[in-house]
Order: structure tokens, then C-alpha cells, then sequence
């Protein structure tokens, strides 16, 4: 049965320009990915998602020094998941709720990719040959 | 639809998709193992992928390269990492002309395909794409049956439907 599956579609050419031509958001995922690969820089991120809190304010949460805590927070703020500004003496951290949601729209490019893939699959085993654009 | 379920999993940054085809996995792994083939389902219409190289067996390398409409060039390689004729396929799936000449600045995905057999005789096939960089990958497993994550995305899916 043939299928319009080999057909150009908005989607695919979308979805290859996410996965492929936008390299410097890929890199960028990848740099916010590992940094939530630690519990720590995690829980750090939980904390800072709905109010901002002071380095010292989130140091005092956890067993680790005020400098190691620190170093956690430069870690998310070069990966762009929190931003950081001075208040008098103190540094607020604030979590960055678009970076985060970046995370998950790379998982959704990929499936649309995959969606399209196993469409022209589909396609290819129904007719076992071309198929035609309408 | 051929797709029967996709599950995103966004603790372990894993993407499994599951599809249902009408043939017998003898059928579905030449989509993988005959280039021509691949040529006609890797890359979208408008991208179309040529396959340079093509050896499916540990430490073989398959190259391609996909065509833009406006003539750009896209290379992409697979590392293969372990075969089992018409069942299962391991790769490293990777951007520039070679895995020993890898596009740094993209991400290298870890795939797994298996192939089952249906009790009509058809095929189920499954992904997983480990998203986005080996690397990652690695540390991302380590972290994967710790709930922090989770917790996180629940938190932020919460977040976002406020």
C-alpha cells in the first residue's frame, strides 16, 4: 500500500535542522547534561528552580565547604542552567527554567526523527519500491 | 501506524522506540544491512544519505553522507560495536567524515537495534538511542537509578503546566 512516508515534509527537514545543523545548541545540551549528571549539582538545581538563594544560603544545606558548593554552582552557571548576580556581599542563584526545558526538547527532536525514520521504513517494506508523491 | 510506542526516559537521557512491520526479520534487517537500503530511510527526502563504507561487524565503520537541497554536505559515520545477523545491531552513530575524525562540537549517540520475532511472522524492531554524547552517556548511566532527576523533571514539568 503506498504511503506519502517518502515524501518531503516540513517535519523531516525541521527535525534534521534540530538534530544536525543546529550544532552549537547540541554542544550546548551536551554541556547542560553533564552537568546534571552529579546529585549534588542536581539537588543545587531543585533549589534554585522557584527562588533564588544565596551561595551561603545553599552551602549551609549541605555537609560539603562553601568553596566546594561553590564550585558546583560555576559548573551550572557555565552550562547556562542557573544565573547568578551580586546583592551587596552575597551571590543570588537563580535556576534557569528554559535550559532545563532545552533538555527536554532534544529528546523530542529525536523521536520525530525516529517517527519519520520508521515511516520511511514502512514505507519501503509495504511497496518494496519507489513511492510516488502525490 | 508501524511506530507501537516510543518512551522518552529523561533520567537516563534514553529514547527506545518501538515499531510493528508487517515481514519477518530476515526482511527488516536488510533495511539496516543492504546500503542501498539504509540510503532510503536514514536521512529525510530533502537529506538524502549515500553510503560510502559499509561493514557490519565489531569495529567495522559505515560512512554516509547526506545532501542538502542547497547541495551542503553532511557527513555522519557508525562505529559498529557488535552484530548478530538478523537480531541485534550496536553502534556508536557519530557527525564528520570518520569516528577517527568526529565532529567535536556534535553529539555521539549509542543505538542499540534488536530485531523479534512476531508469532504471525512479523517483526518487532527496537531502538534505543542514548542521547547525546557517548560520554554523557556514561556518566548518565551511572546516575540512572537515582531518582534526583526525576524528581527535578517532575518538578519542572510542574513548573511549566503553573
Amino acid at each position: 500500500m503506498p504511503t506519502d512516508a517518502g515524501c518531503v515534509s516540513e517535519a523531516a527537514v525541521l527535525t534534521y535542522n534540530q538534530m544536525v545543523v543546529r550544532y552549537e545548541d547540541e554542544a550546548e545540551i551536551d554541556r547542560r547534561l553533564r552537568a546534571l549528571a552529579d546529585a549534588t549539582r542536581r539537588d543545587i538545581v531543585r533549589h534554585v528552580l522557584r527562588d533564588e538563594r544565596s551561595v551561603s544560603d545553599i552551602a549551609a544545606g549541605y555537609s560539603m565547604s562553601f568553596a566546594a558548593v561553590q564550585k558546583h554552582v560555576a559548573v551550572l552557571e557555565r552550562a547556562g542552567l542557573v544565573e547568578k548576580r551580586r546583592r551587596g556581599r552575597e551571590q543570588l542563584v537563580r535556576g534557569r527554567l528554559e535550559a532545563l526545558r532545552d533538555v527536554h526538547q532534544g529528546l523530542d527532536g529525536l523521536e520525530s526523527l525516529w517517527r519519520e525514520r520508521i515511516a520511511r521504513v514502512d514505507s519501503i517494506l509495504d511497496d518494496e519500491g519507489e513511492t510516488p508523491c502525490p | 501506524m508501524p511506530v507501537t510506542s516510543i518512551e522518552k526516559d529523561a533520567e537516563a537521557l534514553t529514547l527506545t522506540v518501538k515499531a510493528e512491520f508487517d515481514a519477518p526479520v530476515e526482511r527488516v534487517w536488510q533495511i539496516w544491512a543492504d546500503p542501498r537500503q539504509l540510503e532510503r530511510w536514514w536521512g529525510p527526502p530533502t537529506y538524502p544519505a549515500t553510503v560510502v563504507e559499509h561493514e557490519l561487524r565489531p569495529g567495522g565503520v559505515v560512512t554516509y553522507f547526506m545532501t542538502g537541497p542547497e547541495g551542503d554536505r553532511h557527513d555522519g559515520w557508525w562505529l559498529i560495536r557488535s552484530v548478530e545477523e538478523a537480531r541485534r545491531l550496536e553502534l556508536e552513530d557519530g557527525f564528520g567524515a570518520s569516528p577517527d575524525d568526529a565532529n567535536p562540537s556534535l553529539p555521539t549517540m549509542a543505538m542499540e537495534m534488536t530485531l523479534t520475532e512476531q508469532a504471525g511472522g512479523g517483526t518487532v524492531m527496537t531502538i534505543e538511542t542514548t542521547f547525546p554524547s557517548s560520554e554523557a552517556m556514561q556518566q548518565l548511566v551511572g546516575m540512572g537509578m537515582e531518582d534526583g532527576l526525576r524528581a527535578a523533571m517532575g518538578q519542572i514539568d510542574a513548573i511549566l503546566a503553573e
